[in-house]
């Protein structure tokens, strides 16, 4: 770990992160890297600001009012009553005004109000209405990249007025006049034409799994298999890019492998559609974000394959759950030729997408898989939350099954189980700091700062409950906190995921 | 007809025209824009008749902002039950003979006008107070607080301090509903009183009072959460699929 460049939060006493006074413009010197020629062109999208900037930005707006209820409604009905003002964690992070989540929206809605509203027009300075200048458009830049899109504002405002739908919004206005983040840009690239955000070809990938069931079978004696582009295969298994090499990810990989095996399942993944991940998401386009989702509807096409389940990923999931009906007709109640070509292929037992510890908890409650429980004794366990999975979808037929369903999961393989405070968990959770396109070396301020509130939860259980591993399901969760928790004091080791735990305890049979 | 009843009247009649006309046009334009995606705020209702519940909910009872903030919760709740029964007070002007639960309400009304201008108060105390509140406030986020007292202080003057002709006061509201005008009472407390609620209902539907209408079309709270059973398909969606498949 480098040393940083700015001084690091200091841990509370308590699970809970005091409300900072607000200090206007401390993260105001914070620019992401801004998109090249190669990525912008690939996505269609001019690379540097041209002289007609201002109106192709005016236009987009316009545009996204006219396509999206969320941004006309969120635009129009605050009432700046203040309620969010200390939800954000980056805010609480930072101090930074501009992070409180209203004061992110009025960015955009102070240009709204002067292009779009009467009053802005006449009076701008009575109702905060402002032209739409360069300084504005940085402002966008720069604070639209310190917003993870994770939705906890939207608990709380009486309104249900949601910052991502805004921050989406101004990226893909951003992105229209050439104003593109490298890393999230440069990951669409690669999804589109390689078939995962990592960029890993289909043989490198075919020799990462077969080196993995190589080390699997050393450990255990197992021949556990990972299946790769097998036709008629009854389940597509879909993870992010991230499972299949990067620490913790890869323990998670080898669970849900031996899941799969102890349930003697006919699966496989598809080089073609090697990400579950959907940067799509976080730059609000939905044209991107469907052109990624179709890879996934063609692979199961082409497999004919009866289930889809999804790895451990929190926008993944959503865009999984929520979104891939609507986008590819991965799903029921389709009545368009589109859907209906996949649907009558999908197995109707079966929700479609099924997340993986929908179909791990399934299992277990079957009576199927055995577990050793006593392996897992060197861990005191807790669940974080991750924002997407909490607030932008569910697990099972309940409201909350997001929340239980890992959980039960969790409390299935492990004998030392302690939740974090109630106000950091749940709906409430706060966000990793590196979701939705910020886990970039480039935002690493912000990440450690934005990481704070769960830091302060989770090192209150570390303290009073001797706590020591950080069960995730996301794949951007993993990747944050490897890198951010060592900043706060914790070995990285202590970040890993649900089905890393599942692995450790799971009992195979000798074939 | 003097030019003062002339002017009110007139005043009213735009009023009541921007007002109904400004708020039916947001409601046809937040209608009409699709919803391509499902973005209900989880855990959400999975049924229509759960999604009810949770508006009603937050309508009545403003759920999400009492889970936030118990100080913007009293103090709003404050204002809008006390502004809400102060309206009900006030149908008594429109209908002659009044009806029993009016008439019931009449006391309930004039005590919930003290809430509704506490609520206010205190709203206001936080936008001095509280230095986030202070960073985000507005020229016309005063000014609206300030618009509401007024009407509140005003109102309140006639009902606990000097009475104004109410019997004449009925006849030219009656009269501007049956268009049988009829003169205005020339006090000063209601003329204030009249002309800043009818300045309240011009600036409505261009003014962050569009909250009202917007809860209601607010696809975090109004969306049911059905994704993997249900395809929701915006008609701008639907033409990618015929595009390119």
């Amino acid at each position: 770990m480098a040393a940083p460049q700015f001084e690091v939060p200091k841990l509370s006493d308590t699970a809970y992160t005091d409300v900072p006074k607000v200090q206007e413009g401390s993260m105001g010197h914070i620019k992401a890297f801004v998109a090249g020629q190669g990525p912008q062109e690939f996505l269609g999208y001019p690379w540097q600001l041209g002289d007609d900037w201002k109106e192709r930005a005016l236009d987009r707006m316009g545009q996204v009012l006219k396509k999206y209820r969320s941004v006309r409604v969120f635009l129009d009905a605050c009432v700046h009553c203040g309620a969010c003002t200390d939800k954000c964690h980056y805010f609480l992070g930072t101090a930074d005004p501009n992070n409180m989540p209203v004061a992110r929206q009025e960015l955009m809605r102070k240009v709204y109000r002067r292009y779009f509203t009467l009053p802005g027009k006449i009076a701008p300075w009575l109702v905060g209405a402002e032209d739409l200048t360069k300084e504005t458009l940085d402002q966008w830049f720069n604070y639209y990249h310190q917003c993870s899109e994770c939705r906890r504002c939207s608990v709380y405002c009486p309104y249900g007025i949601d910052t991502a739908e805004i921050t989406m919004a101004g990226r893909e206005i951003l992105n229209y006049v050439g104003y593109g983040q490298k890393y999230s840009n440069e990951i669409l690239g690669k999804v589109q034409k390689i078939g995962n955000n990592l960029g890993l070809p289909g043989p490198a990938l075919e020799d990462t799994l077969a080196g993995l069931e190589e080390d699997i079978e050393m450990d255990t004696g197992v021949a556990v298999k990972m299946p790769l582009d097998v036709q008629g295969a009854e389940i597509l298994f879909v993870t992010p890019s991230a499972d299949f090499f990067s620490e913790p990810h890869v323990e998670s990989l080898i669970g849900y492998a031996k899941v799969f095996h102890a349930a003697g399942a006919s699966w496989t993944m598809s080089s073609h559609a090697s990400e579950a991940g959907n940067f799509g998401l976080f730059n609000g386009n939905y044209e991107t974000m469907r052109k990624v989702a179709m890879r996934i509807r063609d692979a199961a096409l082409q497999l004919g394959v009866k289930r889809i389940i999804v790895g451990e990923c929190g926008h993944a999931w959503r865009v999984a759950y929520a979104f891939w009906n609507t986008l590819t007709g991965i799903g029921y109640g389709g009545d368009d030729p589109f859907s209906v070509e996949l649907q009558k292929q999908l197995d109707p037992r079966y929700k479609q997408p099924t997340h993986i510890c929908e179909y791990t908890w399934d299992l277990i409650q079957k009576g199927v898989l055995k577990f050793d429980k006593s392996k897992n004794d060197h861990r005191v366990v807790t669940f974080h939350d991750s924002c997407n999975v909490a607030r932008g979808s569910r697990m099972g037929d309940e409201p909350g099954g997001q929340f239980t369903i890992p959980r039960n999961v969790i409390k299935s393989v492990v004998n030392n189980f302690h939740d974090m405070a109630p106000e950091t968990i749940g709906e409430s959770t706060f966000c990793c700091g590196g979701g939705g396109g910020v886990l970039t070396d480039d935002l690493m301020e912000v990440r450690v700062k934005g990481a704070l509130p769960r830091m302060n939860a989770y090192n209150a259980v570390a303290q009073e409950r001797g706590v020591n591993f950080l069960a995730l399901i996301c794949a951007i969760c993993k990747a944050q906190f490897t890198k951010v928790v060592p900043y706060y004091g914790f070995d990285m080791s202590q970040v890993g995921g649900v089905h890393q735990l599942v692995s450790t305890a799971i009992l195979l049979e000798q074939d | 007809m003097s030019a003062l009843t002339a002017f009110y009247i007139g005043l009213y009649y735009v009023a009541a025209i921007i007002l109904i006309g400004g708020l039916a046009y947001r409601v046809y334009e937040y209608a009409t824009t699709p919803a391509p995606l499902n973005i209900p705020t989880t855990p959400a209702p999975t049924t229509l008749m759960g999604v009810r519940f949770r508006m009603f909910r937050e309508v009545v009872f403003f759920e999400s902002l009492f889970k936030s903030n118990k100080w913007i919760w009293i103090f709003g709740y404050l204002f809008h039950v006390g502004l809400a029964l102060v309206l009900l007070r006030h149908i008594r002007y429109f209908q002659d003979p009044v009806w029993f639960w009016v008439e019931f309400l009449q006391p309930f009304g004039k005590y919930a006008s003290l809430a509704m201008v506490a609520g206010l108060a205190g709203l206001w105390a936080r936008r001095f107070l509280v230095d986030r509140v202070r960073y985000i406030s507005t020229p016309s986020d005063h000014l609206i607080l300030a618009l509401l007292i007024a009407i509140g202080l005003s109102g309140m003057a006639m009902t606990f301090v000097a009475h104004t002709d109410i019997i004449a006061l009925k006849a030219f509201a009656l009269g501007l509903v049956t268009f049988d005008w009829q003169p205005l009472p020339a006090d000063a407390p209601l003329l204030v009183h009249l002309f800043l609620v009818a300045l309240l209902m011009i600036i409505f539907p261009i003014s962050k009072l569009l909250h009202v209408p917007g809860v209601f079309f607010s696809p975090t709270r109004n969306q049911v959460d059905n994704p993997r059973e249900r395809r929701r398909l915006a008609p701008w969606a639907a033409a990618l699929e015929k595009n390119n498949g």
